[in-house]
């Protein structure tokens, strides 16, 4: 009963992006769209982050990180599934094989970013506070400093794959959508799951949760690992949206981008991170013609925010559903 | 062995820049629990007070020679006065707001602050990079192989010198204890009749000229400075400060000598290009196997 339900929303739900998809293909000018597929790749960079460092309440300073290795994997993994099964510029794959090549890689993105979430979070994790967030950021630098004296990876001009007119721009509105909503379900059940819990109390009281017999640093690094995997995939879409990755797209100035998504929309809650990238991705566009006073404004609301309303605009609230549409689930909220 | 003696005399002068600037980031996290991130962007507005100072007064490139020693100190001190000035706006304005709220709110705040004064010495000083004055008339001295420049020796003297007067004020001075004091234990230092605020207020004061001598001494030393250069370089210092351990003033000085031979000897001996990155390697092991900094003590803590 339950399976067949859900396989009934997930196939409207596809419709419906099928839909979207093409109306906006036919009415609506490329920018637009470019701009509503960045709060998409946004709202995954947040939802992500916010696992680790809103829910978890360990604060990570290297998520661009993460996202430069999953950039670079999904390319990689792209560019080679391609050439492996025969694609070139006269063999161009068709639009259904596109996104079936895009989302191969990006399953590519995330094991390996959800690896170096692995290998960065089981040492670090075991640090607090302001030591954890300079350890990662190091670590993404660290990252950050390899791909730019890697020249297989193109080095500091940056990974295109070898071609000139750069990465294939395979990113489109439906498969965006499709993989943001889909990530956003998954750790937004795995939040408010009995592990959820448990990453709740580590952020309340590390010590309390250990002594209730949560396994803590386990769940930090598992936390991470699938915080760092989500980002991964954003970065993946990124690289296909963008066409060319350099380290540089990688830098510090990303991480604090994330960072002011999560706080915006409250720290520790999803769907204040959704709405937190949203306001973020818009802003930057509107702020396209004064792109110098972009970056003042962003510090200025940061201090303002942290001084004002340090807990973000829904704190660790969640907007929900009006009761009216939502369905009846027995006892489970 | 010459490429060793040459990588070493230049790790020395470039840590004891790294030292400088690391100071500062061990006293306000001594007595605030805080990493200013902000302090690398002080140390960068330092270097600029510097470069218009010496334009100011009467510095000309075509006869950088007859710059006279004097003008050089005045550039030095009110490079240090101004960033001074800088880094106690910083304190009153943005983390005394935020004295006793949770650990993370002054940590992202100072992270704002950082971003905002870069773009503000981008829009004031533009992105493009300018020549620092060479306020000093470069010498070579040969030496078995090495090549040593008046102005490392200079550097490297003018930081230890800076440093001891650092160790004097701080053991020596009333206000050096109070400073002690609030690092040991700030609500019973308040008890005691210590004016935190005002001693606080010093300590951002004092690292931030700290920061801006360093500032004047990399301009000499580097000659090209730009809005973001306060970024990477106060990074390296802030991790300098945590392999001595963090809190501690010779540590600061140890870590800051160590970080900058270890990048000197990454860039002779295995490739430039990770010359950024051996620090990060460095600050990632600290942490993980001795998180209290060579000369650290452990904190244990209480539940």
């Amino acid at each position: 009963m339950v399976w067949t339900y859900r396989t009934a929303v997930s196939i409207a739900l596809i419709a419906l992006l099928f839909g979207i998809n093409w109306a906006l293909d036919q009415y609506v000018i490329d920018y637009i769209v470019r701009i509503i597929m960045q709060c998409g790749i946004n709202a995954i960079l947040a939802v992500g982050l916010n696992l680790i460092n809103g829910t978890t309440g360990q604060f990570s300073l290297g998520h661009a990180g993460f996202m430069a290795v999953g950039a670079y994997a999904t390319a990689f993994a792209v560019i080679h599934l391609e050439s492996w099964l025969g694609f070139n510029a006269s063999n161009i794959p068709a639009p259904w094989m596109q996104g079936l090549l895009l989302s191969v890689g990006l399953l590519f993105g995330a094991l390996f970013a959800g690896l170096a979430g692995l290998l960065v979070g089981a040492p670090s994790l075991r640090l607090r506070g302001d030591y954890l967030a300079i350890v990662t950021l190091g670590f993404a630098e660290i990252i950050r400093l390899i791909f730019t004296n890697t020249e297989a990876l193109g080095g500091a001009t940056g990974y295109s794959g070898g071609r000139p007119l750069g990465l294939p721009v395979y990113t489109n509105f439906f498969w965006v959508f499709l993989w943001a909503i889909f990530l956003i379900t998954l750790i937004g059940n795995f939040t408010f799951s009995s592990y959820g819990r448990a990453l709740r109390a580590i952020r309340e009281d590390e010590i309390a949760t250990e002594a209730l017999g949560i396994n803590t640093t386990r769940m930090k690094v598992l936390a991470s690992v699938i915080s760092a995997a989500a980002v991964g995939v954003a970065g993946g879409l990124f690289a296909h949206l963008m066409g060319t990755i350099r380290p540089d797209d990688f830098k510090m100035d990303r991480s604090v981008a994330m960072i002011v998504m999560i706080l915006v929309g409250g720290l520790g809650s999803v769907s204040g991170a959704i709405i937190g990238a949203i306001f973020v991705g818009v802003t930057l566009e509107a702020m396209r013609d004064i792109q110098q006073y972009r970056l003042l404004a962003y510090s200025l609301l940061l201090i303002g925010l942290m001084i004002a309303r340090p807990q973000g605009l829904l704190g660790s609230r969640e907007l929900r559903l009006p009761a009216f549409l939502r369905r009846k689930r027995g006892g489970a909220a | 062995m010459s490429t060793f003696l040459q990588q070493l005399v230049n790790g020395l002068s470039v840590g004891s820049i790294y030292a400088l600037i690391a100071l500062g980031y061990t006293m306000v996290y001594g007595t605030l629990g805080l990493i200013n991130f902000a302090h690398g962007e002080v140390f960068m507005i330092g270097c600029y007070i510097g470069l218009y100072a010496a334009f100011w007064l009467g510095y000309d490139a075509l006869a950088a020679a007859s710059f006279s020693p004097m003008s050089a100190t005045l550039v030095l001190l009110l490079a240090m006065a101004g960033a001074a000035i800088v880094g106690m706006l910083i304190e009153r304005l943005a983390y005394r707001p935020l004295r006793g709220a949770p650990r993370l709110a002054p940590l992202i705040t100072a992270i704002g602050v950082s971003l905002l004064l870069q773009n503000i010495a981008v829009l004031a000083f533009s992105a493009n990079p300018r020549k620092f004055p060479s306020i000093i008339t470069e010498h070579r001295l040969e030496f078995a192989g090495v090549t040593i420049t008046n102005i490392k020796i200079f550097i490297f003297a003018v930081s230890i010198l800076l440093m001891l007067a650092l160790e004097f004020f701080v053991k020596k001075t009333w206000t050096g204890r109070a400073m002690r004091a609030i690092s040991f234990n700030l609500p019973a230092a308040k008890l005691m009749g210590v004016p935190a605020d005002r001693v606080i207020s010093l300590t951002f004061a004092i690292g931030s000229a700290l920061a801006a001598a360093g500032g004047i001494l990399f301009g000499l030393d580097q000659t090209k400075l730009e809005p973001l250069m306060g970024n990477m370089i106060g990074l390296k210092a802030f991790i300098a400060a945590v392999l001595g351990g963090i809190g501690n003033i010779r540590g600061a000085a140890i870590g800051g000598l160590l970080i900058g031979v270890a990048e000197l000897m990454t860039a002779g001996y295995i490739s430039s290009g990770y010359r950024d990155a051996i620090t990060f390697v460095i600050l990632i092991v600290i942490l993980l196997f001795r998180p209290q900094g060579l000369l650290g003590v452990v904190r244990q803590e209480k539940v």
